[in-house]
């Protein structure tokens, strides 16, 4: 079942949380709605769920306009950050809830709602705490309840608002594993919002990046990491090294130094910013290399397969008067061959960078 | 526990020191300021005999008192039960101007000498008062009459519901509304499945406390109920009007019937309360 927004606008006093957007969340997907917080992501999460009314625009549910349409008619199934559970009832009246309401026509006898209530309980690994209360569960084990809830009525759509923000780091990876193996399992359009890029690139089979109200790029995790559209994308994901310099043909220069580049489309003279990540740079240790920036070994953090070198640029050369910080991640074996010293002063070349037209940062 | 454990808890580590100390102080206080008065209740109930007793605490005077008192009072409290929760809820989740004032309003029958309160109400609802003179054409008398009486238990038992419902009502997340919404339910459903469960411990509470107070209470009623025996009169006047015929073991067998009904009433109210709080998981 798809969902459309068209050109949703939402103010708060003098505030845009979002601004003009419009998604398509094709049917069947787990798509992620990613971005720093007050990017309007969670906004846009109950503007879909109805929770929330928009200033103007559309939001369409299976090809019908439900903008006008209350979160009770719209079938939708939302799960909440912190979980919502109503705490005066167990484990099975609660996800039974969804079925007790509905009016008397549309009501399954008890014993079927029972039956209903267990399949779900086992779905989501729950069924021998049914009778416990809320509060006699984990954190990990309560949002599997309120999800087992949401999913109790078949809702058309799935919302997810920062299902894992309130857990610990060890259950939040477990439950990850296991949302999306659910979403394999049940092929629910779903959509969940999450400020933690990890998450989002290992869940979602579409990422959509947000920022200031604005949708900044939808693509794959691969494309969104490797192929990241604006430069706020290429901060918010993952580590990046950052060079601010200016357009001279076929080279970027940062201060003394050059940087050789690939892109046409940027224009000569302009300022840019350029960005690596850590493991597109090169460490060079010979002085006399034509290109790449001059930098100050800071660190070599030698934990696990890869090694972190971290580095600053040259006293003299900081640029707009802040000392430039770089990062450079590659494997043992390389890093033992240059034989790194602290205060070793090499060159760092990049073997993939992408420049963008300084305004736009 | 053995007694050496029992007085000498240093034994266990404890960050807070006065254990002692304070387990001392809560017995000598409580004994002074409430066992020791209530308990002379007794003892000067016991100079009477059994046949004495039971004469003076079932004539019939008496039993119509009991009768306004202990019905007028959980009345009352229900009353206030439900407009409580509704002034809790208007302070809690709207915003309208004058709002902190009428915040602060609700406290004022707790500050207000009774006498005033009572006097004030028997003004406005005499059948010469500005109230009152608009419901006499209808035939309804509120002074001196049990309605009277309803009135002023009801003026003084409206900020304990309130107050003890807001604090929860604040702490309640606007999502497990939006929740039952999501799942289909209509506001009906919300409110009866969903809030008032969740609101029930913070509501008998309050119901307890401001039945308490409504069956002690005598400043405010004595002045607009007017006291005529066997209509209006409530069980604290009974009590009043012995003691000043110097008859202190009847206006003490009295108390005896009040204190020991209160006292079962408000056991049954506070297992019912624990009991519910228990299922919402408040004292966890």
């Amino acid at each position: 079942m798809s969902i459309q927004v068209k050109e949703i606008h939402k103010q708060f006093g003098a505030f845009v949380a979002l601004d003009q957007v419009s998604l398509d969340f094709p049917t069947g997907a787990l798509t992620a709605l990613l971005g720093p917080s007050g990017c309007g992501k969670t906004t846009l999460l109950r503007v879909i769920a109805g929770l929330e009314t928009a200033d103007s625009g559309r939001v369409i549910l299976e090809g019908e306009d439900a903008s006008d349409t209350h979160v009770r008619q719209r079938r939708v199934g939302f799960v909440f950050q912190h979980y919502a559970l109503f705490r005066h009832m167990t484990v099975l009246e609660n996800v039974a809830f969804g079925l007790r309401v509905k009016p008397r026509r549309e009501r399954p006898d008890d014993a079927e709602i029972r039956r209903r209530v267990h399949r779900l309980l086992d779905l989501v690994q729950l069924d021998a705490l049914a009778e416990r209360f809320p509060s006699q569960l984990s954190g990990g084990q309560r949002q599997r309840v309120a999800l087992a809830r949401a999913l109790a009525v078949e809702p058309r759509v799935l919302l997810l608002d920062e299902p894992f923000g309130a857990l610990d780091a060890q259950v939040r990876k477990e439950l990850r594993r296991w949302l999306r193996r659910l979403h394999d399992e049940l092929q629910v359009t779903s959509i969940f919002v999450t400020h933690d890029q990890e998450e989002a690139l290992e869940v979602a089979d579409r990422v959509v990046l947000m920022n200031r109200g604005r949708v900044e790029q939808v693509d794959t995790p691969t494309e969104v990491y490797e192929r990241p559209a604006t430069p706020f994308v290429y901060g918010f994901l993952g580590a990046v090294n950052v060079f601010h310099g200016r357009i001279e043909g076929p080279h970027l220069r940062v201060g003394e130094a050059t940087l050789p580049h690939e892109q046409t489309q940027v224009i000569h003279g302009a300022e840019a910013v350029a960005f690596s990540r850590p493991h597109e740079l090169r460490i060079v240790t010979d002085p006399d290399t034509p290109h790449g920036v001059a930098a100050v070994v800071e660190r070599v953090l030698t934990f696990g397969a890869d090694v972190r070198v971290e580095l600053d640029s040259l006293p003299g050369a900081a640029l707009r008067g802040e000392p430039a910080h770089y990062e450079v991640v590659m494997p043992r074996a390389q890093v033992d061959a240059l034989a790194l010293t602290r205060g070793q002063r090499v060159r760092l070349v990049p073997s993939q960078i992408r420049v963008f037209p300084s305004q736009a940062a | 526990m053995g007694v050496a454990t029992f007085f000498n808890p240093t034994r266990q580590t404890r960050v807070l020191p006065g254990f002692g100390l304070a387990l001392g102080y809560t017995l000598v206080y409580l004994s002074l300021i409430v066992l020791i008065p209530l308990s002379a209740v007794f003892i000067k109930t016991a100079t009477l005999s059994w046949g004495e007793f039971w004469a003076i605490i079932s004539s019939p005077r008496v039993v119509a008192t009991y009768k306004l008192s202990f019905g007028a009072s959980l009345l009352a409290a229900a009353i206030n039960t439900v407009f409580g929760l509704m002034l809790a809820w208007a302070l809690v989740r709207y915003s309208f101007p004058g709002k902190r004032l009428i915040d602060a309003l609700v406290d004022l029958p707790f500050a207000l000498p009774t006498a005033v309160a009572g006097i004030a109400l028997t003004a406005l609802y005499a059948g010469n008062g500005w109230i009152g003179s608009l419901l006499a054409p209808l035939g309804i008398k509120v002074a001196f009459t049990p309605l009277g009486v309803l009135v002023a238990l009801v003026f003084i038992g409206v900020p304990f519901v309130v107050r003890t419902v807001q604090p929860i009502l604040e702490d309640l997340e606007t999502e497990l509304e939006e929740a039952a919404a999501s799942l289909g339910a209509n506001r009906l459903q919300t409110f009866t499945k969903v809030l008032l469960p969740t609101l029930l411990p913070a509501l008998l509470t309050g119901f307890a406390l401001a039945f308490a107070r409504a069956v002690g209470e005598y400043g405010s009623v004595i002045f607009i109920a007017g006291n005529i025996p066997m209509v209006s009169e409530i069980t604290p006047l009974i009590i009043i009007t012995k003691l000043e015929q110097y008859d202190y073991a009847g206006a003490t067998a009295v108390a005896v019937v009040m204190l020991v009904f209160s006292f079962l009433m408000l056991l049954a109210i506070n297992l019912l309360q624990a009991w519910s709080a228990k299922r919402t998981g408040r004292n966890r």
